[in-house]
């Protein structure tokens, strides 16, 4: 069993598709049965996390920004780390993320394990 | 004669446990067999004398005083040893014990709960402390205990010696916690405390009425934390309001035959509705500040149990869910796969459920037993078979045949 | 104290630009930074590197081989670390090695996850 990390990136909220309140309770609930469901595998290593609307960057040469790396629609908008045999498995698991659902991404990464 | 038979008993299983919390203070944890020895002298005694003279006009107070004056007479012996010996030899010296002895409830109450920090300790193995847990702390007899363990009393007298080994190895000191390290020992006295509670809840004994003691037991345990404001945490009420909420269906879990009565047919007017008061009000106070565990989890599950509310399964799954985020468990896994299924039906959930991984598990079989009914009857059987074959208990296999013969019928 | 996290991202080329006994220094650089916060009880995690092995899944069931690339800088990294404010964690993520060898740190701030038990 090797670490996987599992990032969400949403695509910004453009005003024409706000989702409505069930909607939104919906995705949530999706969102909890899906996790749940990766955990009930024993295969969840970090619950994760949920990355907010407080962003810097910084940069080389002692640079500070507001804001993301990149001004594209897709923002980082969290991650997990899970628990696999190989990537084709992780990308099995990343598969059901509703995320998907509306648009957004996940990208696996493989973990390095330091020594 | 009569009285004194049922009375004595009694007595034990109130008394001995405070006396011997108190008397251990003054003796120190590596002389804990004096303090229970000296505790079950005062018995023995009364046992003989009320016999001939009549049982006393304040029992208690007559056990409470033996106790003591034997006590002090052993700390006496004590002090004259250490300061003749000790001048003698000029070695150092040991302290000379405090011979007052406080039998006061404030203090029966403080030894108590400083008791239960001693022997529910990171340095004790889990074994030892609900051995340990048993006899000093609930003050059950070693018959007892071995029925509850369902093995021979030179078994537990083994456990129970290398279990104060342990204790006087490590070199505890009786006292509650400061602030600072409270939280986390607290984990480990609730780890105790729900243990003691499931053996009683789930054990193989046919004593139900020792079961019954040992739930009481626990919960009586967890009220002497909730009575101290250090321990009054939000995890000790959720542990209360769980063990409430389990304890309710206490009576409507077996039939009149000992056998195993699943949820879906239980009576529910069995169900002890006081108790479920209570583990709200628990639950409530549980909820006041920042901390959630699994506890608070677990009980919340328990909540639900106790009603018929048609949105209930979908708040389990959910709570499931984040349990299971917080830690996982196998029964866990089982469980909210179970609950996917009354939310989202048997597909969905047979197909979680093949992803779980658990298949040297029986309780995984019968979950699957119990989803492929109605949908491939064949596979049910097999999943059925395969549990009871895994499963020791006969209790269980009971079970499992009654479901088998059910899908024959259908 | 909150959580944040910080995404390291490269300077959009390999690091293999870089000789053994750079990669050796910025090893070293790296520990020392990681434990310069660990000793301010500010580390929560010290993260993951993540490989060039990957897939990145979009909408519509469409996977493809590798990170996400929609820019050039790849993530390299995640760490994760404790502050009372944004502009604390920013204080701290200064003293990324990474930002000497051309690379960023995004710092994100973490939502607390809900986990009210439904009653």
């Amino acid at each position: 069993m090797k670490d996987f990390v599992l990032i969400f990136r949403g695509v910004n909220d453009d005003p024409s598709n706000q989702l409505s309140p069930q909607q939104m309770q919906d995705i949530m609930t999706n969102w909890q049965n899906w996790m749940g469901g990766i955990a009930a595998q024993n295969k969840l290593v970090s619950g994760g996390y949920r990355l907010g609307d407080e962003i810097s960057t910084l940069k080389p040469g002692n640079v500070v920004t507001d804001g993301p790396y990149a001004e594209i629609k897709e923002m980082l908008s969290g991650l997990i780390v899970v628990k696999a045999d190989s990537l084709a498995e992780a990308k099995e698991i990343a598969k059901g993320c509703p995320i998907l659902m509306i648009n957004g991404s996940v990208e696996v990464r493989s973990v390095i394990v330091m020594n | 004669m009569q009285k004194e038979k049922e009375l004595i008993p009694q007595l034990y299983r109130a008394e001995f446990r405070k006396l011997v919390s108190v008397l251990s203070r003054s003796f120190g944890l590596e002389h804990i067999e004096l303090a229970e020895d000296i505790v079950s002298e005062a018995f023995l005694t009364a046992a003989e004398t009320w016999g001939i003279k009549g049982v006393p006009n304040n029992p208690v107070a007559w056990l409470y005083t033996v106790a003591k004056n034997s006590a002090k007479d052993q700390l006496k012996r004590h002090n004259l040893f250490e300061s003749k010996i000790t001048t003698h030899l000029q070695q150092d010296h040991t302290p000379a014990y405090e011979t007052e002895i406080d039998l006061s409830t404030q203090n029966i109450r403080d030894s108590q709960l400083q008791m239960m920090f001693a022997i529910c300790h990171p340095a004790i193995p889990p074994e030892a402390q609900i051995g340990l847990s048993l006899r000093i702390l609930c003050g059950f007899s070693i018959d007892e205990i071995a029925d509850a363990f369902l093995t021979n009393k030179e078994n537990i007298n083994k456990r129970l010696f290398r279990a104060r080994q342990k204790l006087k190895e490590a070199h505890i000191a009786i006292e509650v916690p400061p602030v600072t390290e409270i939280n986390k020992r607290i984990e480990a006295v609730l780890t105790t405390v729900y243990l003691l509670f499931n053996e009683g809840y789930y054990s193989q004994s046919h004593n139900t009425i020792l079961r019954r003691d040992l739930c009481l037991e626990a919960m009586r345990l967890n009220y002497l934390l909730l009575e101290n404001t250090a321990t009054d945490t939000p995890a000790v009420n959720a542990l209360m309001a769980l063990m409430c909420f389990h304890s309710s269906r206490f009576d409507s879990r077996l039939d009149e035959h000992g056998e195993v009565v699943l949820y879906d047919d239980q009576d529910s007017s069995l169900w002890n509705q006081e108790l479920i008061a209570k583990g709200n009000y628990y639950l409530n106070k549980a909820a006041q500040g920042n901390e959630v565990t699994t506890y608070h989890f677990e009980a919340a599950i328990a909540y639900w149990h106790t009603t018929k509310a048609a949105e209930k399964w979908e708040h389990i799954l959910q709570t499931y869910n984040k349990l299971l985020q917080l830690r996982y468990s196998p029964i866990a896994a089982l469980n909210r796969t179970y609950a996917l299924y009354k939310v989202y039906g048997k597909a969905i959930a047979i197909t979680e459920a093949e992803k779980l991984n658990l298949e040297s598990s029986h309780l995984y079989h019968c979950l699957l037993g119990n989803l492929y009914t109605g949908e491939d009857n064949q596979k049910a059987l097999e999943h059925f078979s395969t549990a009871i074959s895994l499963t020791k208990s006969s209790v269980d296999k009971k079970a499992i045949r009654k479901q088998m013969i059910k899908i024959g019928q259908l | 104290m909150k959580d944040f996290v910080l995404l390291f991202r490269n300077a959009g080329e390999p690091m293999n630009t870089l000789s053994p006994q750079q990669m050796q220094n910025l090893m070293t650089d790296w520990q020392n930074w990681m434990g310069g916060i660990a000793a301010q009880d500010k580390l929560s995690n010290s993260g993951y590197r993540l490989s060039t092995e990957g897939n990145t899944l979009k909408a519509n069931n469409v996977t493809t081989d590798g990170p996400f690339a929609e820019i050039k800088e790849i993530l390299t990294g995640v760490a994760i670390i404790k502050a009372e404010t944004l502009e604390e964690a920013n204080e701290l993520a200064k003293g990324c090695p990474i930002l000497k060898v051309g690379g960023s740190v995004e710092v994100r701030g973490v939502i607390v996850m809900n986990m009210d038990y439904n009653k």
